[in-house]
């Protein structure tokens, strides 16, 4: 390793491009204190009345309340379904493996307009037949991102299962244990970073996601994203970048434990 | 033999059926629509290759994918060094700072683009201060805008496969080109880059491909000036409805997706696709 450290030439590209990374993140703060009603630099005085905006303005906390549910019901399904996949392909291998996995990760090739189309066709027929689960109801959204997400909890979990030893799962098996005792007393206990994972990204793509939930919703199942597309596109509301620094303090702070936790446990092992 | 198969499809079935049921039978709805709306036949299609406008949004779309990809490969392969080869302080900052902004939405990034570039952003802010310019530069609600805004986009993504490769690479042989006398530069040019060829294709296709079917982004740097492909369907469906010809786009998209993939799936690994 030590033998080819970066040169100059390298760190200083890299820098550029971190720093470039980090831009966009760091620009929306000062913006966020703006004393105007429009996307400005604040010139002489700070104002925190965009945060206040956030308070006062019943809408946010709805659309948050409402994106939190959406989260924890899709990522709910999407790690469950991704589970039960992963499984299914490690302890058995089946012989189309691969043509398996490449399918259940269509909705992540495809372009997320096509999948956003496909889906507001989805929901526009389950509309047809119920009041609960469609087009602008929050459960046909999470259905929506389940679809969305389940791609990549499948590659998380895959990625967790290649690192269990066999022999484990055939020593199981030597003594007797039948299929759900391999797969949730033998397995599962070995891959539950990999679940707990798979379920946090789960739940951060379904957070945020937009391009599917634009095409779905309209006045009822208003996503904080959707709230923030809407305050972006026509004249552009300040009160966005108070929640911005808002979730990236969040994002961030979550992403710094999650790298000391992870570094713990490569320590340890 | 029963026990087994039934332990199999239990497993995964449910996974199968769902995505076959959510996803694949309204996919066939979407190309049904391609084929009547507004009335049967192939004339979406032949609107597609025919219509001045949507070639010109095709055009647009691969030029602004390939700047972006070629933008994204040459940053991700200088942060990836960074992030497998440094010291251990430089390993970590580069991977939070590959990290942070994969983890956060594509509309909060977006928007801090906005911040930085758009005619009251931080950029001209401080350029007029300086004196340096007198008026705004058009840094976004433009080409450039969408640009820099789905380069950013797509950097992490093409990091993992890159960094992946870099990290497969025996020690051994770089000692061995030391050891016969080659220069820093000559090792890394004619050993340690080629040895990475497979990781840069696999992160120009997933960066090409995921650029492609992009519409948040650009609707929002790009203000409706420079249209993509994407964005083309979600205005063909909401504002002048033309579900036919959306549709039509769309299955386009989609096969084209699918010949490209279907060419270069060595170069494919799915677990490159979240680091």
């Amino acid at each position: 390793m030590q033998s080819s450290r970066p040169g100059p030439v390298l760190l200083i590209l890299a820098m550029a491009v971190a720093l470039f990374l980090l831009m966009p993140l760091i620009a929306v703060v000062p913006v966020s204190f703006t004393p105007a009603r429009f996307l400005s630099m604040p010139s002489d005085t700070l104002s925190l009345r965009h945060y206040q905006a956030l308070i006062d303005n019943p809408a946010w906390a709805h659309s948050i309340l409402l994106s939190l549910r959406i989260g924890i019901l899709s990522s709910f399904i999407a790690t469950l379904l991704a589970t039960l996949f992963g499984l299914g392909i490690w302890m058995y291998q089946p012989r189309f493996s691969a043509l398996l996995i490449g399918f259940v990760l269509l909705p992540l090739i495809v372009p997320p307009v096509v999948s956003a189309m496909t889906l507001y066709f989805l929901m526009t027929t389950l509309s047809a037949f119920n009041d609960w689960i469609g087009y602008d109801t929050w459960i046909g959204v999470a259905l929506a991102h389940a679809v969305m997400i389940t791609p990549f909890a499948v590659v998380l979990i895959l990625v967790a299962l290649y690192q269990v030893d066999r022999r484990i799962d055939l020593a199981a098996r030597g003594l007797g244990a039948g299929l759900a005792t391999r797969a949730f007393k033998v397995i599962v206990p070995n891959i539950k970073f990999g679940i707990a994972t798979a379920a946090l990204l789960s739940f951060v793509l379904s957070w945020e996601e937009i391009g599917v939930t634009l095409f779905i919703t309209s006045v009822n199942a208003i996503t904080l994203p959707r709230l923030m597309w809407m305050g972006l596109r026509d004249n552009i509301d300040p009160a966005i970048a108070a929640i911005s620094v808002l979730l990236i303090i969040v994002t961030a702070i979550i992403l710094a434990l999650g790298m000391i936790v992870g570094k713990r446990r490569r320590d340890v092992h | 033999m029963i026990a087994k198969s039934s332990g199999k499809l239990l497993l995964l079935a449910p996974l199968l059926l769902f995505l076959g049921l959510a996803y694949v039978v309204p996919f066939l709805g979407i190309v049904r629509w391609s084929f009547t709306l507004p009335e049967p036949g192939i004339g979406q299609y032949r609107a597609v290759f025919s219509d001045p406008l949507v070639q010109s949004v095709f055009l647009r779309t691969l030029r602004i994918c390939l700047v972006v990809t070629a933008a994204s490969l040459l940053a991700a392969y200088a942060i990836a060094y960074v992030w497998v080869r440094g010291t251990r302080l430089q390993r970590m900052l580069a991977e939070f700072c590959i990290l942070v902004p994969f983890w956060i939405s594509v509309l909060t990034r977006a928007f801090g683009w906005l911040a930085l570039l758009s005619n009251r952003g931080l950029i001209n802010t401080w350029l007029e201060a300086a004196g340096i310019t007198s008026e705004p530069l058009a840094l976004a609600r433009n080409e450039l805008g969408v640009i820099i805004g789905m380069t950013h986009f797509l950097i992490p993504f093409a990091v993992f496969p890159i960094a992946s490769a870099m990290r497969s690479i025996d020690e051994r042989v770089l000692l061995a080109a030391r050891g016969m006398g080659a220069s820093r530069s000559r090792i890394f040019w004619t050993v340690f880059v080629p040895l990475t060829s497979g990781g840069l294709i696999g992160a120009a296709l997933i960066v090409f491909v995921f650029a492609l079917g992009f519409f948040v982004t650009p609707a929002i740097l790009g203000g409706g000036r420079s249209v993509m492909v994407a964005e083309l369907v979600y205005l063909r469906i909401f504002q002048s409805p033309d579900w036919g010809l959306g549709a039509a786009i769309s299955v386009i998209l989609v096969l084209f997706i699918g010949v490209l993939l279907a060419m270069m799936r060595r170069f494919i690994k799915p677990a490159h696709l979240v680091g």
